[in-house]
């Protein structure tokens, strides 16, 4: 009788009995994530115009219509002062508005706890195009007519990012729930 | 997908406070954002100590991205050189003849003005840069436009020195971490910058309009003698800027003055200079009575009071 691949009966992750998620990943993945979000827009020069829609945010808005509950309410105030470090906007816009975001998708959530992804899209789109007035508004320049048709791609992208974003939290999260420990 | 059973507090006690309490968190976050922001609109330097160390991290990261940037923009055009190479190098070797003819008569019109400067005892005041750094990211998702340098304090960069580049002016330092800076770049609009153009004394001011271009505002109003393609160069007005570094071109006219585009665009250059303020002392004096009637002592607003000083240095 031939002997049996030692890896027939495993996934990509080892073998599939003794093992657990690891805890530091499942429960840091997601705020890294969106740290690393408000940092990736500080690398580039945009001299002309808003170019890069709000990462940090777009991924929150994501990680937050993905997994219910897996954030807490309150985690739009340490994630938003981090943007506010390198966002260039005055410091509490983020705090403020991430907060307030968490609160409403809370509100909404407990009127539509069942959703499609086309409900998602439209609900994440909704957010950032409020978000990107609410932050031109609030920017501490003066708001020039301007100024305020250059950004327009930026709104654009933000809604058009949102079903990559999905894509992007979802193998997060299948990452951040890989069997990595062996128990027992 | 629906939301864990755990949000659901049924009669647990336990549950339903937890619940609560996570709404009040965060509306006492939201509360904190809104005041700390009014603070910062207010104030807007309050949190420059926080957002310099948060600068210092990322400037290592920035230095990278730069180098890459910088490399890459040479290889494209090392490409496109190649499709227009022959009748570019019959228009180099043209233009070529006549720049040294033009140097030759410069070099005249430079020992002219060393003997005459020397008969007057003024002294040429080439600045020394403070520093020599790259820019190493900017607020690219933001409305403001600022960028991040890779020298800060312990370089003695310090706020309100300009930033110019081998072109002309790219901004003014706006605040200092120990290792990285921000800088204001001449295009966000809250920029103000006195210019006049370099032929002639017609004296303006240069404020960002927020999508890339500067409006340039005369300060005599009349017949506007600005024209197309005219050079706009610092005045020196307010003492941050030493006079005659290019700042923009004039792209269309409007009644008060123009449009004009950027000399030096910071998204494409490489290395840029932080030089000391030309005037410390005419921008201590000017600051100083101001700072008790106006709390925010804008550095760029200081520009605005300064037309005086603006007509004193063009009689000079």
């Amino acid at each position: 009788m031939e002997r049996l691949n030692p890896r027939a009966r495993s996934d990509p992750y080892g073998s599939r009995i003794n093992r657990t998620q690891s805890p530091l990943r499942a429960g840091s993945v997601p705020y890294l994530s969106i740290m690393l979000g408000s940092l990736l827009p500080v690398l580039l020069i945009a001299d002309v115009m808003p170019v890069v829609p709000p990462l940090g945010y777009l991924t929150l808005v994501a990680w937050r219509l993905m997994r219910p509950g897996l954030l807490p309410l309150w985690a739009g105030v340490p994630l938003g002062a981090f943007d506010d470090l390198f966002s260039g906007q005055p410091f509490g816009s983020g705090v403020m508005l991430w907060s307030l975001t968490m609160i409403a998708f809370e509100l909404m959530e407990a009127r539509f706890p069942w959703r499609g992804f086309w409900q998602d899209w439209f609900t994440a789109g909704l957010a950032s195009l409020l978000y990107w007035l609410a932050t031109l508004l609030l920017s501490g320049a003066r708001v020039t007519p301007e100024l305020l048709v250059v950004a327009l791609p930026q709104a654009l992208l933000s809604v058009l990012l949102y079903p990559i974003l999905a894509r992007m939290v979802a193998s997060l999260d299948r990452f951040r729930l890989a069997r990595a420990r062996r128990i027992g | 997908m629906a939301p864990p059973s755990s949000r659901r507090s049924g009669f647990s006690k336990k549950a339903q406070f937890s619940v609560f309490t996570g709404y009040l968190l965060a509306g006492a976050g939201a509360l904190l954002g809104f005041g700390l922001l009014l603070l910062s609109l207010w104030q807007p330097a309050a949190f420059a100590p926080l957002r310099g160390a948060a600068g210092d991290v990322i400037a290592p990261a920035g230095e990278v991205t730069a180098a890459t940037r910088t490399g890459g923009q040479g290889f494209f055009a090392g490409i496109g050189g190649y499709f227009r190479a022959g009748s570019q190098n019959a228009a180099l070797r043209e233009e070529i003849e006549l720049a040294r003819i033009r140097l030759a008569e410069v070099e005249a019109v430079r020992a002219e003005n060393r003997r005459l400067r020397a008969l007057l005892d003024l002294r040429a005041d080439e600045a020394k840069p403070v520093a020599t750094a790259r820019l190493v990211g900017s607020t690219a998702a933001s409305g403001r436009r600022l960028a991040f340098l890779g020298v800060g304090r312990s370089d003695g960069v310090t706020p309100g020195m300009p930033v110019v580049s081998e072109r002309g002016v790219v901004g003014r330092v706006l605040e200092t971490g120990r290792n990285s800076a921000r800088v204001l770049l001449l295009t966000d609009s809250e920029s103000v910058l006195p210019v006049r153009r370099a032929k002639g004394d017609v004296v303006a001011f240069a404020e960002g309009r927020g999508d890339g271009l500067l409006r340039v505002r005369l300060v005599n109003l009349g017949i506007n003698p600005l024209k197309v393609g005219d050079l706009m160069v610092t005045s020196g007005a307010g003492g941050y800027y030493r006079p005659g570094v290019a700042v923009a071109i004039i792209s269309k006219i409007t009644p008060d003055g123009g449009i004009a585009r950027l000399v030096a665009e910071p998204s494409a250059t490489n290395f840029v200079a932080v030089e000391p303020i030309h005037q410390p002392d005419a921008v201590a004096a000017l600051r100083a009575p101001r700072a008790p009637l106006e709390p925010e002592g804008e550095p760029a607003q200081a520009g605005n009071e300064a037309s005086p000083a603006a007509s004193a240095e063009d009689r000079r």
